[in-house]
């Protein structure tokens, strides 16, 4: 059972962001209202920083990446299955390596 | 029910990527039990590494979180008339899954805010339970680089983004922020382009949408 005082402390820090996000959407639609660009930015953020994350690694690491990422997209989009694509993903990678 | 069981098998994925990022069995239940948030956790694993850049974890974790604002905000004139000890207690539980779901009801004119709880409550129960087996059974496995550790990351958020995937007016964001991401990686050291390509690639769809 280690618990690392500066893992701890990260996931302390986590978890006070995490709530003050929860809420504080409560608390400031009592005080303001977002406006529509506002709420528009809020919304498009996940999926920015999820893009920002693999970008690289798909679109500039090599082809065994890329060809891998276009399989989970195609998998996670026929499928529906996050583990089913991401089991795919890493065995192409993993075979691609490999081969070349 | 389909939330859950789906729920599970991304707790026990989630769970197998923190052993490989370092994480003890301890600590990786600790966070999905203090935080809760399968985004916010997926990402920081990213940035998991020594010296630990504890800052940078504790702002992505903001940052990631902030759509957090735009649920709340939309529950505040049905969770207004709660004590203040229920409202604030109910929106710990509050994930994208039973939002929606609250919401749904809601819009269908029924007002009962318990509804937030019931389903925060099942899929925490699930979320914590899966993290603890999948981080369990993955600490059997060895080596991380040679079983992909730098792929799983991605195929996983490849995978959550087909599903946030919401036709058009996603397509400038993110061909912003994928371009933004490519060319910070490039030039600038650490995990800046993270924050970088998730700012300008969101700020660009406000933009476009405002405009």
């Amino acid at each position: 059972m280690a618990l690392d005082p500066q893992t701890l402390l990260a996931i302390l820090l986590m978890a006070l962001a995490t709530y003050a996000t929860r809420a504080g959407g409560l608390w400031l639609a009592s005080c303001l209202r977002l406006s529509r660009r506002v709420e528009a930015w809020l919304d498009h953020i996940p999926g920015a920083i999820l893009v920002s994350i693999v970008a690289p690694v798909v679109l500039a690491s090599g082809p065994a990446e890329a060809l891998a990422g276009l399989a989970v997209v195609l998998v996670a989009w026929r499928t529906g299955s996050l583990p089913v694509a991401m089991v795919m993903g890493v065995g192409i990678v993993l075979v691609l390596r490999a081969v070349a | 029910m389909p939330i859950e069981v789906s729920g599970f098998a991304i707790g026990l994925v989630f769970g197998v990527l923190a052993g490989q990022a370092g994480l003890s069995v301890a600590e990786s239940f600790l966070m999905s039990a203090l935080v809760y948030s399968g985004a916010a956790q997926f990402v920081v694993l990213g940035l998991w590494g020594t010296p630990l850049p504890v800052a940078g974890i504790a702002l992505t974790t903001l940052v990631v979180g902030l759509r957090h604002l735009l649920m709340g905000a939309a529950l505040s004139p049905f969770f207004s008339k709660l004590p203040r000890l229920e409202a604030y207690g109910s929106v710990f539980f509050m994930a994208d899954e039973n939002w929606a779901l609250t919401m749904s009801e809601f819009s269908k004119g029924k007002r009962d805010a318990a509804f937030l709880l019931g389903g925060g409550l099942a899929m925490f129960a699930s979320w914590t339970t899966s993290t603890l087996v999948g981080r369990t059974v993955g600490g059997v496995l060895r080596e991380p680089a040679r079983w992909g550790l730098d792929v799983a990351f991605t195929a996983v958020f490849l995978a959550l983004l087909v599903g946030m995937w919401r036709g058009r007016s996603d397509l400038l964001p993110w061909a912003v922020a994928a371009l933004v991401a490519v060319a910070a990686h490039h030039f600038l050291p650490g995990q800046w382009y993270i924050l970088l390509g998730g700012l300008t690639g969101s700020l660009a769809g406000a933009v476009w949408r405002g405009a």
